[in-house]
């Protein structure tokens, strides 16, 4: 029965999933065409910015000899270590900060204070800390993360309706119980998003931390493409980091699908 | 069997929601509760449904008292306040946690059959109309077989034709156990419907104004002449507690035009 429910209603969506992806290529598509025809008719030199082509040749490249595998891997662990350092402190400082009004009275004040720290500052106190290897890396991105986490968790606990947490009461759960068969699923689409922009984060500050200095990564790309004036190694970078970005997003998205299922559609729609 | 004594509850705000309010229920009986708004009625089922302490007074059920949501009371909201995050099946065996798998579904399928909701059991809550979740709501609330049912103005969301079929959806499950039902309601027809007692209470303090025995043969005939009586007796009670409420108030151009 449920799955009937399902599938009827998963084929248009992803029907209209496919349209939507590709009226948003429409624009980047023809921008790279435009670009290419003038380089291609000498209207433009290419040196500052390559044409498509070259771009694409340089992470073609990049990615036979292996080179782009070996950076793309060394970014993703970076910013995978951060993410599951910040998420996983952001999810359990929130639960407890938008469960108990006293943890709230008591932590969010420092942690706003410490949020409006402009996080790049933490550079130098990380690396005096933990040194210029891979562990102040990681610390600046879970800095990152955490800070997106633990607001949308918090928000989300003390934001769950009281009607049907007393649905939860008239049925006598106790406190671990009704943290998990009511909170719990409660605030799961807030923190999926949560989760979401914490990992956004996440990739911006592995940019940071990698352009700080670093033997491997997209960042050393960027960097390494700067120093030798190598403009199509840095538009291949640039694009490496968007589509890693995209792609654990999506996986993102798709590992919590199942459990949101329940959501209105109007919701799934918009979050397409 | 369901006893209120001296029931009186204060807001932290002060208001004084309800003021010593002494009534005895009877096993399977049906009363219902009708009154202007801010009567305290709300108050009192939450009190009985022990979601909120009383300032005063007790509630007993079988000698026992209830401080907290005891397993023996069942409560409906005025919105099904169904989990959006469990199908309909799992929302109607949320509360029997405690039993087997089996026994659980069988109780679940049997709800459902009963309330016209056969092979309905794997929709999600949003799937429902707002008649058929709050089907659902009354069955969730039925399955764990408590012995107090109450119910604060369930229907009131629902068009007419709705109510009416709830009305009978309602009565033939209470048949089958015959549990104690306390219905707070705004509908006098409901009230003559559904009851066998019917209480008219009196706000500011909240407080019991009248209490009316309904004699009428089940099923109820809405157009037999005894009907109207009822109707009639209640809607007097209800002037009567306005008035005495206006006079209080001094204020007697509302006298009689809230109906
Ligand atoms: N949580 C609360 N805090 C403070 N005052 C409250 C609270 N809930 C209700 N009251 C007050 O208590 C009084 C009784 O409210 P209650 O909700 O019990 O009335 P009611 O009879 O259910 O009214 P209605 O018919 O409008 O539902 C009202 O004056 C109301 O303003
Ligand atoms: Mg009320």
């Amino acid at each position: 029965m449920s799955l009937a429910v399902a599938s009827s209603s998963e084929a248009p969506r992803a029907r209209r999933g496919a349209v939507g992806w590709a009226l948003g290529l429409i624009v980047p598509a023809t921008l790279a065409l435009a670009y290419e025809a003038a380089f291609r008719a000498g209207a433009v030199q290419g040196r500052l910015l390559p044409p498509p082509s070259v771009v694409l040749a340089t992470l073609w490249s990049l990615a036979r000899s292996g080179e782009l595998a070996t950076h793309a891997l060394a970014t993703l662990a970076r910013v995978g270590l951060g993410f599951v350092f910040g998420a996983g402190a952001g999810v359990l400082v929130g639960a407890l900060t938008g469960a108990s009004a006293t943890a709230r009275k008591l932590l969010d004040p420092t942690l706003q204070a410490l949020r409006a720290v402009p996080s790049l500052a933490w550079v130098p106190l990380f690396i005096l800390w933990f040194g210029i290897f891979e562990s102040s890396k990681i610390a600046l991105i879970a800095v990152g993360v955490f800070f997106p986490v633990y607001l949308g968790v918090m928000g989300a606990i003390a934001g769950v309706d009281r009607k049907i947490v007393e649905v939860g009461r008239v049925f006598r759960l106790g406190r671990a119980e009704l943290a998990r068969r009511i909170l719990l699923p409660a605030i799961l689409p807030d923190a999926v998003i949560a989760l979401r922009s914490g990992l956004g984060l996440g990739f911006m500050f592995v940019v940071a931390a990698e352009i700080m200095g670093a033997s491997e990564g997209l960042g050393y790309l960027l960097v390494d493409g700067q120093q030798l004036g190598k403009a199509d190694q840095i538009a291949a970078a640039i694009i490496a980091f968007a589509v890693l970005g995209k792609l654990c997003d999506a996986a993102l998205v798709i590992a919590t699908r199942p459990l949101l299922r329940w959501r209105d559609s109007h919701a799934r729609a918009e979050e397409a | 069997m369901l006893r209120l004594d001296g029931l009186s509850k204060t807001y932290p705000n002060a208001t004084q929601a309800l003021r010593g309010v002494t009534l005895e229920m009877k096993e399977g009986e049906i009363v219902a509760f009708v009154g202007g708004s801010g009567c305290g009625k709300t108050t009192m089922l939450r009190l009985v449904a022990g979601l909120e302490a009383a300032s005063a007074g007790s509630v007993e059920i079988d000698g026992e008292i209830i401080r907290e949501p005891h397993p023996w009371v069942g409560v409906i909201f005025q919105e099904p306040r169904l989990l959006p995050w469990l199908t309909v099946a799992q929302n109607i065996g949320f509360g029997l946690s405690a039993l087997p798998r089996a026994e659980r579904d069988a109780r679940v399928e049997e709800a459902l059959l009963r309330v016209g909701l056969a092979g309905y059991g794997g929709r999600w809550p949003r799937e429902l109309s707002g008649g058929q979740a709050q089907r659902v709501a009354i069955v969730r609330a039925l399955v764990a077989r408590p012995k107090v049912l109450l119910l604060d103005e369930p229907f009131s969301a629902l068009d007419a034709f709705t109510r009416a079929s709830l009305h009978d959806h309602l009565l033939g499950l209470w048949q089958a156990r015959r549990p104690t039902l306390v219905l707070v309601t705004h509908d006098v027809e409901e009230a003559v419907t559904l009851a066998d007692r019917v209480i008219v209470m009196q706000p500011r303090p909240g407080r019991v104004f009248a209490d009316l025995t309904l004699d009428l043969p089940r099923p109820r005939d809405t157009l037999a002449h005894d009907f109207s009586d009822a109707k009639r007796r209640i809607l007097k009670a209800l002037d009567g507690s306005l008035q005495a409420e206006a006079q209080a108030a001094a204020t007697p151009d509302t006298v009689g035009a809230w109906w």
